[in-house]
């Protein structure tokens, strides 16, 4: 029986020939990643075994992203035990603030994930590298402790859903509707403990900023990984980006799959996921009049130069509605820098909206834009739960950049088809 | 080994979000953890909860974030054991990672019943309501870490470390 493309990463990583799903492995990480809310549990553990030094400096990456530029002391302290344990560890890929970005944004534009790698990240969003063809899924902080010390982790081997994508986007509809439109139908737990494996012609269409969105909400139906087949567009964007040499798998033709879901992406349109589940997905036939407090257009799922340039495109000329407050987090500097470049910095200013220094900050209800009791926001992230962006009886809406924007002009959750 | 508590019930999709509501990450202390353990789901339960209290819940539990905090927090909080019908999966690993046991099988338990859980012998007996429940003991690979107390022990004890 052949073997799906993650289960060939799997396999070798971890010397064997074959796996089949369910099997206990021990596999080889070619990247450790953790951020600063992770880090120092890792580091606790790391130091509590008695350890005193890493498996391979170049291959552990820290970025400190999510309450930072510190927002409080408690913070603070966390960042500087990282720090220092980066320093005395001589860990290579440590990004501080000034070249740190949110992680998933940032280790695909640094090179540090290519083509065919192993890749385990204390943040559950680790799954987005699965875009450029590598095998990463988010684990936790003793994960990252045993990742760290030994080189290694312990997985179970997973099955998989394959979903079979044709066709090509149509205008204002990007990836983001994509995944929300997929978590809307297999649901929250559609894909749990599985691979999501995206192939088909519809695949070519897509760019790597789509794939890595989609790729990164993958955790979001509880998938272990979501994994893009390798092609020209990965193949060069790794090469703009990397200097590790990219290993190319693929499924065998003959791979088992639990189910084959058939993805029509003409037909996709834009979506809103309404609080307070992702897999709450409504299309804007089914959205009536629902007045908003905020707009958040950032983090590792969106906030790539692609979604600050289709949101540009939207607000191009206007003002934002009165009364609303509209974020705009370029997710690294690079990133920010780009957007500085093109004149879109300006141009959201202009509009009346607030930019910030890279940071995960709302996304999580950490800082820069937390939600009041009953105030509603309309953001590019990746989660709607409960109190996830400020108080319990807030709301989160998930959409793309282009229906984030639209609502930035109206105040109201639009469709970006009536811009 | 077998533990025996009183249940605290929970629904399905229960996720870390509100497990450990990510306003109090400022802090890796498992004390300060479990003071907000469950708070934005059922704020008494810091109140309620007794040492071997076991929690139950439906589908999905624990989905959201890779926080290790989330299952820390649980812990320190004084639950035994963690039974669900199913388990995001970053959540079961970091369960087993930092040895708290978890069960993953679907049953009628309601709040408050008294259980007993049996765990080589994979039985969960419900003394409210004269009941049982069969679950799979877990494979060897991860008994091990349980047993060992978590994975870097575990790890230290097969000599993977360079410690
Ligand atoms: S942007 Fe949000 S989802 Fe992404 S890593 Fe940061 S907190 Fe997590």
């Amino acid at each position: 029986m052949g073997m799906t493309m993650t289960q060939k990463i799997l396999a070798a990583h971890c010397g064997k020939d074959t796996l089949t799903a369910g099997d206990m492995i021990m596999a080889n990480v070619d990247l450790v990643l953790g951020n600063d809310v992770t880090t120092p549990v890792a580091i606790n553990e790391f130091n509590k075994s008695g350890c005193d030094c890493v498996f391979h400096k170049d291959k552990i990456a820290m970025v400190l992203d999510h309450f930072t530029p510190n927002k409080d002391i408690k913070s603070a302290e966390h960042s500087k035990q990282v720090r220092e344990f980066a320093a005395e560890k001589e860990i290579t890929n440590f990004f501080d603030v000034g070249e740190m970005g949110v992680e998933h944004a940032l280790l695909p534009e640094k090179g540090l994930v290519v083509c065919g790698d192993l890749v385990i990240g204390a943040d559950s969003h680790t799954c987005t590298y699965g875009a450029l063809g590598a095998f990463s899924t988010g684990v936790g902080s003793t994960d990252m402790a045993a990742g760290m010390a030994t080189g290694k982790v312990w997985l179970k081997v997973p099955s998989a859903i394959k979903f079979n994508l044709t066709g090509s986007l149509r205008k204002n509809v990007s990836g983001k509707d994509v995944i929300l439109t997929i978590i809307g139908q297999i649901g929250v737990d559609g894909a749990l403990y599985r691979s999501m494996e995206f192939t088909g012609d519809g695949v070519a269409n897509l760019t790597i900023d789509d794939r890595l969105c989609i790729c990164n909400m993958a955790i979001e139906a509880g998938a272990k990984n979501g994994i893009f087949p390798v092609d020209d567009v990965t193949l060069d964007y790794v090469k703009e980006h990397s200097t590790k040499t990219p290993v190319v798998y693929a499924a065998d033709a003959d791979a088992e799959y639990d189910q084959v879901i058939e993805i029509d992406l003409a037909k996709i349109e834009p979506v809103v996921a309404f609080p307070h589940l992702p897999e709450n997905v409504k299309t804007f036939s089914e959205i009536g009049d629902i007045k908003i407090d905020q707009v958040v257009i950032g983090s590792c799922t969106n906030g790539r130069l692609s979604d600050f340039v289709a949101a540009a495109k939207i607000m191009e000329g206007k003002k934002i509605a009165k009364g609303i407050r509209v974020m705009i987090i370029p997710a690294t500097q690079k990133i920010y820098m780009d957007c500085l470049k093109l004149g879109l910095i300006e141009q959201f200013i202009e509009a009346g909206c607030a930019v910030s220094t890279p940071t995960c900050g709302p996304c999580l209800g950490g800082h820069m834009g937390i939600l009041a009791k009953g105030e509603r926001c309309v953001a590019t992230t990746n989660r709607n739960f409960v109190g996830r962006m400020g108080d319990p009886k807030s709301e989160v809406y998930l959409a793309s950049p282009e229906t984030a924007a639209a609502c930035a002009l109206t105040g109201k959750i639009t469709s970006p088809d009536t811009i | 080994m077998s533990i025996t508590g009183t249940v605290i019930k929970y629904q399905d999709n229960v996720d870390t979000d509100v497990i450990i509501p990510a306003r109090y990450l400022n802090t890796a202390d498992p004390k300060e953890l479990a003071k907000h353990c469950m708070e934005d789901l059922d704020k008494d339960f810091v109140t309620k909860v007794k040492a071997g209290d076991i929690m139950v819940a439906g589908n999905n539990f624990g989905c959201g974030s890779s926080r290790e905090h989330a299952p820390i927090a649980i812990k320190e909080s004084g639950i035994a054991c963690i039974i669900a019908k199913s388990f995001a999966r970053i959540f079961y690993r970091n369960a087993i990672n930092i040895g708290l046991p978890i069960i993953e099988v679907d049953t009628d338990i309601a709040d408050g019943d008294e259980i007993e859980v049996d765990f080589a012998a994979g039985t969960i007996v419900n003394k409210t309501q004269n009941k049982s429940y069969e679950f799979k003991p877990f494979p060897p690979f991860l008994q091990n870490i349980i047993s060992a107390g978590g994975l870097l022990n575990s790890l230290k004890e097969e000599g993977a470390t360079n410690a």
